[in-house]
């Protein structure tokens, strides 16, 4: 109280002529912000709890509830803007880091909403995908430089281990422990059903998921959770994560309270102990070490499946991307600034790295310039969040896109950002076991699964105005895009021309 | 107004090209007149014929035909040639003055032959050197164009319609095996003669009817290899594709037809036969960069042959006839009845599906 406190950010405004007294908020909301008061017979509520994560307002049979945002502001200022100044009367109460979830919320550019879509008017037909076959299978791995035949004359049909998807989307690394064991579920069962990857993130593979594994990318972090033999030959592909969008330089962790039962089995870490994951990996320092890790995976696993290194979309991606090509990795995932995360530092999160366009983009061009962008396939992620922004990255020159929040808001995410708290009422990012229940694997898996469904047919949609109708000739195809309302610098490092061009 | 090359210009068109199997010779005459019932498929603003087998006394030398500006360019072009090049002949290409036809550029032709020290000096093979010059020639050398470079072959083209651009070129003059013709119909065009099909590199000849939809995709792939796509037109990536998979990867033309215009998935994995079905896979999974999309159809000629492709779903019109040992394609029938009026076993290949004409062995 007193200097410290900070008033609510969000109202809690009841319609006391709907409701009815039943408790269902109180009884579904985990950060305790409903009650009933027994002496005056009605609800009540303790807003400084409030995330507003919308769970009560769904959940109310009667319609009563509604979170608004609290008017009561300090005296405007555009230097101080009222956030900033909260800030610092939380840090100067707990002489902490602040801590944030989810993506930036800052205003930072979203180039794909100043890209346009191109399609065809006369000179060339737009193609119509329910009446004729639309492509979007992708394969993702290096290809091979030189076509070799045997004695006989015949090609000689080697190739480097591939990954097949029947759409340009996988589901991107979300630990286990950051997500509940039914989010887990829910995302492994919806890959196998639609023919896409989920990733395991860095923390290991629960048992019950090894079923999956055809579906499944196994994640290498620098804490080396989880990781053994039988893991590493799991999945389909194993990702080395070398950064994050949301937070690169710097590695994670996850508290002690979090390390319960089956995660700190499947982490093999004792319980209760903290999962701290380095800034850096401690066997790579500089580029020829991370193809020492590179070979050394693929060493454990005879060469079978595609090595993919993530990193965070940087001020020098171009030539980190183009170092990571010459060192073995088959696939490159770059995650861009406004990426999502379980927990990160506020002032990385929102200040360190760039917009996913523009890190794409250059990687793409950089790595033709070189002439070795056959030598991997290309994932990127950091906030696609519609069918559109996957056709953008596509035609920029990604290979696949990486979804997070997108899948997480299919399960019933409201993007309140308090995932680090381990209260979602959602029973998303939680391991409560009273709330995980909450999310229903059946019913998620269905909602992924529908989510993908309906991308798929819009993007099959657009591409057949294109008049494309495979996927692969759509990849780099830069000519389909134009920019609106963008600098000529923009313009140049997105490779595109400017509308009306 | 930009420049063709500067700007991208889609393009409608009219195709007509013969050949004979037993490598007997055809006057040019007859292709020019196979583009006359196709007048209303060009709009005047190109046109344009390859012929094989034309130049028997020069037939080991690359015969490069070229556009220049001025007399300048055309100077400093050779002073460039020579430093590469033995130029066995050259000379001004004969043509007719005639009103249709105007506004023409120093049109001329080289006879030429890699030194073989450059060759040991730079570590290539002939064909590599010829065709990096000429790339260099067309993207660095302003007012200069190279728009043919095989060996006893040309090209022919200006702006203007086909037929007249046949007159033009006094192509009856000429005996060919095989020839091809284009006439164009560009939606745009400041008017640029190196615009024109056919398009050619080496002994690579493509003319083409449509507009891909897959370019960029192409374009920014091939480019990779050394392939400067200074025309921004379909045809010249095209010509770069088929250069690329089947001189320089090796592939056989239906190999690279498949490539470029590659089976469905669903039909791969509906085909009965195993090696097929992991062939088209396997070409799938190498080059997917290079499946061509979008309508076109194009006839590919080359030393020995002609390639009939279609785009896989056939959204340009592509029929083929047969007479002795004579063989002809067209956009239209019309087009082949002119050529030969009792040509039989008329028929239209499926999307996707190559069809491929050869000369017998030694008779060209």
């Amino acid at each position: 109280m007193g200097v410290d406190f900070i008033y609510p950010e969000f109202e809690v405004i009841r319609n006391e002529s709907r409701c009815i007294a039943c408790r269902v908020c109180e009884r579904q909301c985990a950060n305790e912000v409903h009650f009933f008061s027994p002496e005056r017979g009605i609800m009540m509520s303790d807003e400084t709890k409030c995330v507003d994560c919308q769970r009560c307002v769904s959940l109310c049979p009667t319609r009563a509830l509604k979170i608004i945002r609290s008017d009561c502001a300090l005296r405007e200022n555009a230097n101080w803007p009222d956030s900033t100044i909260k800030e610092i009367y939380r840090q100067a109460s707990s002489g902490g880091v602040l801590l944030s979830s989810m993506g930036t919320p800052k205003a930072y550019p979203v180039y794909w909403d100043k890209i346009v879509i191109n399609a065809s008017q006369v000179t060339n037909p737009s193609i119509d995908p329910l009446r004729e076959p639309m492509e979007t299978r992708v394969t993702l791995g290096k290809k091979p430089d030189k076509i070799r035949r045997g004695e006989d004359g015949r090609i000689v049909y080697e190739l480097p281990p591939q990954i097949s998807l029947s759409m340009p989307i996988l589901f991107s690394a979300m630990s286990y422990g950051s997500l509940s064991y039914n989010a887990h579920a829910s995302l492994a069962r919806a890959a196998e059903e639609l023919g896409i990857l989920y990733n395991t993130g860095e923390g290991g593979l629960h048992e019950d998921f090894y079923c999956y594994g055809p579906n499944t990318i196994v994640q290498v972090a620098s804490g080396r959770f989880g990781v053994h033999m039988d893991y590493l030959k799991a999945g389909s592909a194993i990702e080395i994560k070398i950064g994050q969008g949301a937070k690169p330089g710097i590695g994670g962790h996850l508290p002690g309270t979090k390390i319960v039962g089956d995660i700190s089995r499947t982490r093999m870490i004792p319980e209760g102990t903290d999962a701290i994951s380095p800034a850096p990996h401690h066997d790579i320092y500089s580029i020829e070490d991370l193809r020492q890790l590179v070979f050394s995976l693929k060493e454990a696993i005879n060469y079978s499946k595609p090595i993919i290194v993530k990193v965070a979309a940087v001020h020098n991606i171009a030539a980190i991307a183009s170092g990571i090509a010459r060192s073995g990795a088959d696939i490159i995932a770059i995650d861009g600034i406004r990426g999502g995360t379980g927990a990160a530092p506020t002032r990385i999160r929102d200040n360190v790295g760039i917009p996913i366009e523009l890190a794409l983009a250059a990687v793409d061009q950089r790595l033709r310039e070189e002439g070795i962008r056959n030598n991997v396939s290309l994932v990127i992620g950091g906030s696609v969040r519609s069918s559109t922004d996957v056709v953008k990255a596509i035609a920029l020159g990604a290979d696949a896109c990486y979804i997070a929040t997108s899948a997480l808001l299919a399960l019933g995410c409201h993007l309140c950002r308090t995932c680090h708290t381990g209260k979602c009422n959602w029973g998303i990012a939680t391991q409560n076991p009273e709330l995980v229940k909450r999310l229903n694997p059946d019913i998620g898996s269905k909602r992924l699964v529908n989510l993908m469904t309906a991308w798929r047919h819009e993007i099959m949609e657009l591409m057949g105005g294109m008049g494309i109708n495979s996927i692969e000739a759509l990849r780099g195809n830069r000519l389909m895009l134009r920019g609106v309302g963008l600098t000529e610098k923009e313009l140049e490092i997105l490779g595109i021309s400017h509308a009306g061009e | 107004m930009k420049k063709e090359g500067q700007i991208r210009i889609p393009s409608g068109c009219a195709i007509a090209a013969v050949i004979s199997k037993d490598g007997k010779k055809m006057s040019g005459d007859l292709i020019t007149q196979a583009m006359k019932p196709m007048h209303v498929r060009s709009n005047g603003l190109g046109g344009g014929f390859a012929g094989y087998g034309i130049y028997p006394e020069y037939k080991d030398f690359y015969a490069l035909h070229m556009f220049f500006d001025d007399r300048s360019s055309r100077i400093s072009c050779e002073a460039f040639l020579k430093e590469y090049f033995e130029i066995v002949h050259c000379e001004r290409i004969p043509t007719r003055k005639m009103p249709q036809i105007t506004d023409e550029p120093i049109v001329w032709r080289y006879f030429i032959a890699p030194l073989k020290s450059m060759l040991a000096n730079l570590q290539l093979d002939e064909k590599e050197l010829v065709s990096r010059i000429v790339m260099k020639i067309n993207k660095e050398q302003n007012g200069t164009y190279v728009f043919s470079s095989g060996k006893n072959m040309g090209t022919f083209k200006a702006v203007g319609y086909p037929e007249d651009v046949g007159v033009f070129y006094k192509l009856e003059e000429y005996e060919g095996y095989s020839w091809t013709g284009h006439g164009r119909y560009p939606t745009n065009t400041p008017g640029w003669w190196g615009g024109a099909h056919p398009f050619t590199l080496l002994d690579y000849s493509v003319v083409h009817n449509g507009e891909i939809s897959s370019y960029d995709a192409n374009r920014r792939f091939i480019e990779m290899f050394g392939y400067k796509c200074t025309l921004q037109t379909d045809t010249e990536v095209i010509t770069y594709i088929m250069d690329y998979l089947v001189r320089v990867q090796g592939l056989t033309l239906t190999e690279a037809a498949n490539v470029v215009a590659a089976p469905f998935w669903s039909t791969i994995e509906g085909n009965p036969d195993y090696a097929s079905r992991r062939q088209f896979t396997y070409l799938r999974t190498v080059f997917p960069s290079l499946l061509v999309t979008g309508p076109f159809s194009i006839v590919l000629g080359y030393t020995g042959g002609l390639m009939v492709l279609n785009d896989r779903l056939k959204l340009r019109s592509m029929v083929i006839a047969e007479k002795d040992d004579r063989v002809f394609i067209a956009s239209e029938e019309a087009a082949i009845r002119t050529m030969e009026p009792n040509a039989g076993k008329l028929r239209a290949p499926k999307g996707g599906e190559p069809v491929i004409i050869q000369v017998k062995e030694g008779a060209y």
